[in-house]
């Protein structure tokens, strides 16, 4: 048994480390340092000595001076035994090995003694590997989309790995792509027809939305069930079969190639779903509080606006932030009902772009963070409404 | 008393969802249908623009006399296709100047000429011209004779309203244009975008639900795929695996473990040799499907963790009472415990990702082995031009839609509502 548990943890643990240590290799090599080889076989010897060497000093020194003794010995090994590398890289290192000897300070070889010990720590490094891995899938891209933003067409082309920023260039110099998207590519009004459609959406979808989920929260009328079961209905139709005849009659009407006609579309398409989430939370309110202000004198439009909307507020922030993400992130229907670049939302304005094979992608990149970035950034503002709006909401997406 | 007051109450409820009933009823419910009358059509994109009487008027002095006015109308029908009848014409003179020998179909009457051109057909034009005078030869001022514009009238046949049908277009979705191999990519994806999704959900959440060090950061983290806008993401995705100094082949290369650039999304089968046997992987889509997982693989997660977080923590404590170690408590507690919001998720993803259209279409484009039926409206409608081919394919996509959402409520309908 504890011979088993020994084993286990040598493999899970060393495994682990020198995975994150040929993954800091990599990102390394994103800021141009010139590795070819990712040593994996000698990173796992050298970490399975660390490990071993960690166990059976076990818990006989200060742990302190243990974790940052090792740390350092094993660092200048590990720079010595492979390729040159600069001092940034080496103190990664370091700190990564340093991380790594202080989670494995309560193991000893007592510790490995107990019952289902080798699962326990399977499943420990397991999911500490777990989290590393879903952090860098997930920034990965985003992290690519930012630094491509600020190289060169010729800088990417001579070496396609390097993405280090050359902090030496002066600032104009380092944000180029932005001041041509801005300046040639005219990324200022797609940035204010963008927000034009998003907030005018929200304002629209929660003047419609807000009285009917009050009805279908709180009135009684004939088709009540029926209605409150076609909205989740309706809300499970998608937007490409509604783009042909949409299509087909704003032509007629003259309404493409204009915001209004977006305008319209998004409202509909996003009101089934507000009206899900709002009559859900009107529900929750206490129907004396509208009792008393029917005896009040109040009538439904009183109501409505004096205790109805101020006690919905979150609810009412949740379906804002959520129907301004779907605004601003919408494609399809921009992509069918503009043709000029005049109406252009940001979405639109970046595909226009690459129809164009001759754009170079640091443009491209530097459109997408614009993109990005404020959403991106009133996601983390707002977090809590949003993930609220998201789990009423995801049925869509 | 109390009928009053309920029939106020049905008035108000009335009242209020109007406005949203009919704006949804247009935008949604309208065009749902309008597709089952475009598909029984022969409609091209060029046939949607309604045909126009339009006329170019050009002014011109004759040399002589300045009392005397050459009028030309370049006349045409705007559409090459189709023909306008009763095409009426109308256009002002000024005070006291009249027109010279006019043209049979024309009359004039209080200042105005007015003709009645009759038939047009598609493509028609005609330079109409007349000769006005002024009756007592005074000098005609041109620019005001220009300033006025020409009315014209005329009727055509909106090829949308009339009532010829024709079944060709649902001949060509089933019979012509390989519909098996179109349906098969569309469930090939679907199911494994939507099983991949739930199978990462899952881990996340796991992860997520244990206390560690910067856990709201990475909950936040983790619905960043799905909050960015998926232009930006698909671009950026594209230029990750571009074959041509992408990074990832860069990276792939310079490591060694490929010797030359794999195009991940150019490319339709991919011949793998294992043992002798050949297989053949479907790679862009492969490729396409992994996107599709990276991008809504945070929604599953969102809803799992919340699952997660209700499962009562006794029946941990009662575990480890017992002796059994994590995997055995994912198996026996929280599997059990999360299988009706997995299969609600299930339908609800399997649904959406049948109908996604926008990262196949960035990806993509439909090449390369990866066309879906979103996709393929699209290139029937707007890349072949042929409207009523796009809304055929429209039609199989909301009768699948249909048959799924009776599957749905039939089998978790009500599970959906206890949860």
């Amino acid at each position: 048994m504890k011979f088993k548990s020994l084993i286990i943890t040598l493999l899970a643990s060393s495994i682990f480390l020198t995975l994150i240590i040929c993954i800091w290799k990599i990102l390394a090599t994103l800021q141009g340092l010139s590795f070819t080889n990712l040593n994996f076989n000698l990173n796992l010897l050298l970490s399975l000595g660390l490990v071993t060497t960690s166990l059976f000093i076990g818990k006989k020194f200060n742990h302190n001076l243990k974790i940052f003794i090792l740390s350092l010995s094993f660092t200048i090994l590990y720079t010595f035994l492979n390729e040159n590398s600069p001092m940034w890289f080496s103190v990664g290192i370091f700190l990564l090995i340093l991380f790594f000897t202080n989670k494995l300070k309560k193991y000893d070889l007592k510790y490995l003694n107990q019952d289902f010990i080798s699962e326990k720590i399977l499943f420990e490094f397991l999911s500490l590997f777990a989290i590393v891995f879903f952090a860098l899938v997930i920034l990965f891209p985003f992290y690519i989309m930012f630094v491509t933003s600020f190289k060169t067409q010729t800088a990417l082309l001579i070496n396609p790995i390097d993405l280090s920023i050359d902090f030496s260039k002066n600032i104009f110099e380092i944000f180029k792509s932005y001041f041509v998207i801005f300046k040639t590519y005219d990324f200022g009004r797609y940035i204010i027809t963008s927000s034009y459609v998003s907030v005018g959406t929200v304002l629209i979808t929660l003047l419609f939305a807000i009285p009917a989920a009050y009805a279908v929260a709180r009135l009684n009328f004939i088709g009540k069930t029926f209605l409150s079961t076609s909205i989740l209905i309706i809300y499970m139709f998608p937007a490409i079969v509604l783009v042909i005849p949409l299509y087909t009659v704003f032509s007629q009407l003259g309404l493409r190639n204009s915001v209004e006609g977006l305008l319209i579309v998004y409202t509909a398409t996003t009101l089934p779903v507000a009206i899900y989430m709002l009559q859900g939370y009107f529900k929750s309110i206490p129907k004396e509080v509208e009792e008393a202000g029917l005896i009040d004198g109040q009538n439904w439009f009183g109501i409505i606006i004096k205790i109805i909307i101020p006690l919905s507020l979150p609810a009412i922030a949740s379906v804002s932030l959520y129907v301004f993400m779907i605004a601003w992130n919408e494609f399809l229907f921009s992509l069918m009902f503009l043709d000029n670049p005049k109406t252009f939302t940001l979405s639109r304005a970046i595909n226009h772009l690459t129809g164009d094979a001759e754009t170079p992608r640091q443009y491209l990149m530097a459109g997408s963070v614009v993109v990005t970035l404020p959403i991106l950034l009133i996601f983390i503002y707002f977090e809590k409404y949003l993930v609220s709006g998201l789990t009423a909401g995801s049925v869509k997406g | 008393m109390s009928s009053t007051l309920s029939k106020i109450e049905k008035k108000t409820a009335y009242t209020l969802l109007l406005p949203a009933v009919c704006l949804v009823f247009a935008i949604i419910l309208f065009p749902i249908f309008a597709n089952v009358w475009i598909s029984f059509k022969e409609v091209g994109l060029k046939d949607i623009r309604i045909p126009e009487p339009r006329a170019k008027k050009i002014v011109k002095n004759i040399q002589e006399s300045k009392s005397e006015l050459k009028i030309i109308y370049k006349l045409r029908n705007s559409s090459l296709i189709q023909d306008i009848s009763e095409v009426s014409f109308s256009d002002k003179l000024p005070k006291n100047v009249e027109p010279v020998n006019l043209d049979k179909r024309c009359e004039f009457k209080s200042q105005k000429v007015k003709c009645f051109f009759g038939n047009w057909e598609a493509g028609y034009r005609e330079n109409f011209e007349i000769f006005v005078k002024d009756v007592n030869n005074n000098v005609i001022n041109s620019k005001y004779v220009k300033s006025n514009k020409p009315d014209l009238n005329g009727k055509s046949n909106n090829i949308l309203l009339t009532t010829d049908f024709t079944l060709k277009n649902f001949k060509n979705v089933f019979i012509n244009n390989n519909f098996f191999e179109l349906l098969m990519t569309t469930f090939y994806f679907t199911f494994f975008g939507t099983l991949g999704a739930i199978l990462l959900g899952i881990f996340a959440a796991q992860l997520v639900n244990q206390k560690f060090y910067g856990r709201t950061f990475m909950r936040s983290i983790l619905l960043f795929p799905y909050v960015g806008p998926v232009v930006a993401l698909a671009y950026t995705w594209t230029l990750l695996l571009d074959p041509n100094s992408g990074t990832i082949n860069s990276l792939l290369v310079n490591y060694g473990v490929i010797e030359k650039p794999i195009n991940l999304l150019g490319q339709k089968y991919l011949i793998i040799n294992i043992l002798g046997f050949e297989l053949k992987l479907r790679l862009a889509l492969t490729t396409v499907i992994f996107f599709e997982i990276w991008r809504y693989f945070p929604l599953a997660f969102l809803f799992i963790l919340a699952r997660l977080q209700a499962i009562p923590k006794d029946l941990y404590e009662a575990a480890d009472v017992d002796g059994a170690g994590p995997f055995r408590k994912f198996f026996y507690i929280t599997l059990p415990q999360i299988t009706a919001i997995l299969s609600i998720l299930f339908m609800i993803r399997f649904i959406w990702n049948f109908n996604k259209f926008e990262d196949i279409f960035l990806l993509t484009g439909g090449a390369s082995g990866t066309l879906t039926l979103p996709i393929s409206v699209y290139q029937q409608g707007f890349a072949i031009s042929n409207i009523g081919m796009g809304s055929a394919v429209s039609i199989v996509i909301v009768l699948l839609l249909i048959t799924f959402m009776i599957i749905y409520f039939k089998l978790i309908g009500k599970k959906a509502n206890e949860i």
